[in-house]
């Protein structure tokens, strides 16, 4: 059965109401298309959960990959599951980016983000380019030990970066030392432990 | 420049064993600040590293690491189990190990 509406916890004493209410989310299970003759062509997988404290405009904190550290504002979450962010690049060099829930710690200050601006991004938005024209072994032989040719960061992708981190920025400077807090970076200091800290 | 620690400090204690048996497929580790089984919650499932120099360089670097998970508690002190990749070896008692936020459920 779909379940739609979060009701009252029922336990051994009685019901215990959750205290929220009932809040619209999608949860019928999505179709994935899957290989293999004998598995049906189909299937339906669950949709990923969001953590209840990771709202549209929350600071988050990464705990692990290229951006380590940084506090960065969470957009939306995307059909993968990962969560949609951005520094904004032009605060602490953090680009829309994808990123795990599961490598994420949700800071209770939020900020107003309007959800709109992150509405044409997808996952296929951050898809890798499909590789070129395959060398023969030889000459990739030679070219090793040569720095690679990089292709020029697409302009498009600048852009759209630019227009969300518009959108964000004018929020963030509104509030008082926001610009600051999201460029410094966050790390446990002596005495301080994970599970007493309130985020 | 503020801190960058990224994980909490741990303690290897030893492996898993009675008086006379040991198990080595689990060590203990004692998580820095945590002193009661209430507080071993929040670090139930979080990925563990045992980070050790070796004389030898492996695909550029000297550092190695074995990573592992936070499984259980163990007794009402704060002291947890954990399983590693690979089990990690007696010589590694009282080393330090670090205990990352992640996977976060905060």
């Amino acid at each position: 059965m779909v379940r739609t509406t979060i009701k009252p916890h029922q336990t051994r004493r009685g019901f215990r109401a959750t205290g929220s209410s009932p809040i619209a989310v999608d949860v019928s299970p999505k179709e994935v298309k899957v290989g293999g003759e004998k598995n049906g062509g189909t299937q339906n997988h669950p949709r990923s959960t969001l953590r209840p404290s990771i709202t549209p405009g929350t600071i988050l904190i990464l705990l692990a990959g290229r951006f380590r550290g940084k506090r960065v504002v969470f957009l939306k979450q995307l059909e993968s599951g990962l969560l949609l962010i951005t520094g904004p690049y032009k605060v602490n060099g953090v680009p829309l980016r994808r990123v795990n829930q599961a490598y994420v710690i949700a800071t209770s200050t939020k900020i107003e983000v309007d959800t709109q601006i992150a509405e044409k991004f997808t996952d296929a938005y951050f898809a890798k380019e499909a590789a070129s024209v395959k060398q023969s072994a030889e000459a990739e032989f030679f070219e090793e030990g040569k720095p690679k040719v990089k292709a020029a960061f697409p302009e498009s992708k600048a852009a759209d970066q630019k227009q969300v981190d518009k959108a964000v920025l004018e929020v963030v400077k509104a509030k008082e030392n926001l610009a600051k807090y999201l460029k410094a970076s966050w790390g446990l200091s002596k005495g301080q432990f994970p599970h007493q800290i309130v985020f | 420049m503020g801190s960058t620690r990224l994980y909490t400090k741990g303690r290897i204690l030893g492996h898993k064993r009675g008086k006379r048996n040991t198990r080595p497929n689990t060590s203990l580790i004692q998580v820095e600040g945590v002193t009661s089984k209430e507080d071993t919650k929040f670090y139930l499932g979080k990925r563990v590293a045992y980070v050790y120099r070796a004389k030898t360089e492996v695909r550029g670097s000297h550092v190695r690491v074995i990573w592992g998970r936070i499984t259980k508690t163990h007794g009402n002190s704060g002291v947890v189990k954990s399983k590693f990749k690979h089990n990690l070896p007696p010589h590694t008692f009282g080393a330090s190990v670090r205990v990352m936020l992640y996977p976060s459920s905060i």
